[in-house]
């Protein structure tokens, strides 16, 4: 490792704190929409507490200037504190906490099939440039692109579900779930499809999977565009440079020279665009999740959105803005380790 | 023969573009696709007259029966939960889907370009200050952060709105900035401010202009995406009200039909069918256009 290398990490590790701090300023700047009396309302959990209001603004220094309230606000929520949820009736943490597993068993389909999808396609796109290959790749990308996510969902259940009769919406069926709850069944990760394995249970592990087949395929036609076109613009710039030309010159046959030469370097910007991946991910999961319910973060989100909850709402954006930040650090950093005019230069 | 060619760049810029879009189909289809729509637009009132003393916005209903009805010479799309007209509803969404996403576009353009081009052009603490608030911005899902302040204003289009303008407008001041550091490094910028031009002049008269085209590329392709997340959240519950003509509403209202009548799965396929291909023809229209824009600006793909 040289030491370019390692100040360009150090660099970038630092870069992160101000920015996490920012994130936070941001969610606290739109607490400051609303006075005292409502904010102080988001730490109450029964209605009939609503006399002791004057205590909570005391207790959460709510009437304070905004910088000594901002000091508060982040040291209750370094604690866990992001107040209460009225639409789950617990705390917005608790409620994050039991429905994350849902929200990464999806991703865990979702992401691997949207990368390895959209990086061959957009490979076949490329070496076949101009073919009619290429030409419905490319339409198929368009079309996906502009596919609003909840109406594909809509359709997607019309015709399975409502249609053909199969892959309900939920993340189970009835008898499944209670077999869950019955405590036969030991759940270790609250992912169903690794817990079904766990517990040798292959009925339960066929109905999770057939539950995730129209939300992973749901949010990989919307975001697998993205990958797609970097993958086909970055394979035909690769095509194009000279070495390439070298190569087929000393006499490799095509395939050596796409896939041990071309795709390699190809691949160095796809991990760049893993970033925004994240980002359109983590949009997809609320429409995804409400329109299949399938109860994990996005879900509740956007349940708790329609009822005006706000503690759960920013909690749930605060943590999107922290994952998003993070995902961009680990892309960064894996970047600069690719690519040799960083690790090198 | 000329030897100097007395056109001013950007009209034969304008040229060059038209000259490319022309030569490509997709374009030309996601032109089309863009006119039949303004069309609709602007012809909203003709197409389905409203009726007199009521908001126009507000889809006519044919009675209050829940049931959707199959569509019908009286109502040609049919009628959604609520008996609301969908003919109706999506020929005025038209006039909705335009509204957020120009008013949107616009007002975060201009946002963007005072931001970008003050830290562009002046440099130093000021662009490190304006462009890490801008940063905190770009650290959000834009759906999500937009949700989040839609919450916070109350539920309804304007604040849907107005959230979209908060979300969007970073992505065009870090464009404007990267544009004007380019310009600013030119001579003919330098010479402006040798000939004694006040800042406000170099940036609007001699900075600005050069980047519109790469600002056109970006409005073209956020127009398709602003409407997309604004029919989002009108379809999570957050932004239009029951009954409004917006396209994101509307298919809401077809959650509960998407199973169905007994011995008859498809029996309201109308209610969700077909105001989802009227959103997605528009987003797609829009995305080929700038698609096509793109690539008809890159100095890359260009013979000249």
């Amino acid at each position: 490792m040289g030491s370019n290398l390692r100040t360009y990490i150090a660099r970038r590790l630092l870069l992160v704190i101000p920015t996490l701090i920012g994130v936070t300023l941001l969610i606290f700047a739109v607490t400051q929409l609303f006075d005292p009396v409502q904010r102080a309302s988001l730490y109450i959990r029964d209605p009939k507490n609503l006399r002791a209001i004057d205590e909570v603004i005391r207790k959460y220094g709510l009437d304070q200037p905004f910088y000594i309230q901002y000091f508060s606000w982040l040291s209750q929520l370094l604690e866990g504190n992001l107040g209460w949820s009225q639409s789950l009736h617990m705390r917005v943490i608790d409620a994050l906490v039991t429905r994350a597993p849902a929200t990464i068993e999806l991703a865990m389909y979702a992401a691997p099939l949207t990368i390895i999808l959209g990086i061959r396609l957009g490979k076949l796109s490329a070496v076949k440039k101009d073919t009619w290959v290429d030409h419905f790749t490319r339409a198929f990308a368009i079309i996906g692109w502009s596919l609003p996510a909840f109406w594909l969902g809509i359709v997607l259940l019309a015709f399975f579900y409502g249609g053909l009769g199969i892959f309900s919406p939920g993340r189970l069926s009835p008898w499944a779930e209670a077999l869950i709850r019955s405590g036969e069944f030991k759940v270790y990760t609250g992912l169903y499809t690794i817990d079904s394995i766990l517990n040798l249970n292959a009925a339960v592990f066929l109905d999770a999977l057939s539950h995730l087949v129209l939300p992973v395929t749901t949010l990989t036609i919307i975001d697998v565009a993205l990958i797609m076109r970097i993958m086909r613009s970055s394979m035909l710039e690769q095509l194009g440079k000279t070495y390439i030309i070298a190569a087929r010159a000393r006499g490799l046959d095509e395939k050596t020279v796409v896939d041990k030469h071309a795709t390699k370097n190809a691949l160095i910007p796809v991990i760049t665009i893993s970033g925004l991946l994240t980002a359109g991910m983590l949009s997809g999961m609320v429409i995804t999740e409400t329109i299949f319910e399938f109860k994990g973060v996005g879900y509740f989100a956007a349940h708790a959105a329609t009822q005006l909850d706000i503690p759960a709402v920013l909690g749930f954006a605060l943590l999107t803005g922290i994952i998003f930040v993070i995902a961009n650090l680990i892309v960064d950093l894996l970047y600069a380790y690719v690519d040799p005019r960083i690790r090198l230069g | 023969m000329r030897l100097i060619d007395s056109e001013s760049p950007r009209i034969k810029e304008l040229k060059f573009i038209w000259k490319r879009l022309r030569s490509s189909p997709l374009s030309l289809a996601g032109l089309a696709i863009i006119i039949f729509f303004t069309l609709i637009a602007i012809f909203a009132p003709v197409l389905a007259p409203p009726r007199g003393g009521r908001d126009p916005y507000m889809m006519p209903r044919f009675g209050f029966s829940p049931t959707p009805r199959p569509p019908s010479p009286e109502a040609i799309f049919g009628t959604t939960e609520g008996q609301y007209d969908l003919y109706y509803g999506i020929i005025w969404g038209t006039r909705t889907a335009y509204r957020i996403g120009l008013l949107v576009v616009l007002a975060s353009a201009l946002v963007g370009i005072v931001i970008g081009s003050i830290a562009g052009y002046y440099k130093g603490v000021i662009d490190e200050v304006l462009m890490r608030i801008t940063d905190i911005f770009l650290a959000f899902p834009s759906l999500i952060l937009a949700m989040a302040f839609v919450v916070a204003f109350g539920r309804s289009l304007d604040s849907v709105t107005l959230a979209l303008i908060i979300v969007s407008w970073p992505s065009y001041a870090r464009l404007i900035r990267g544009e004007v550091l380019k310009v600013t490094a030119e001579d003919f910028v330098e010479a402006a401010k040798a000939v004694g031009c006040s800042d406000f002049r170099v940036i609007v008269k001699h900075v600005l202009p050069n980047t519109i085209f790469p600002l056109l590329v970006m409005a073209s392709l956020d127009i398709g995406s602003i409407v997309l997340t604004a029919a989002a959240l009108s379809f999570l519950g957050l932004g239009a009200p029951t009954g409004y003509s917006d396209w994101g509403q509307i298919i809401s209202l077809s959650r509960n039909w998407i199973t169905g009548a007994p011995g008859n799965p498809f029996a309201y396929w109308h209610t969700y069918i077909i105001p989802g291909v009227f959103l997605f023809l528009f987003v797609m229209g829009w995305n080929l256009l700038g698609d096509a824009l793109r690539d008809a600006l890159d100095p890359m793909m260009r013979r000249r």
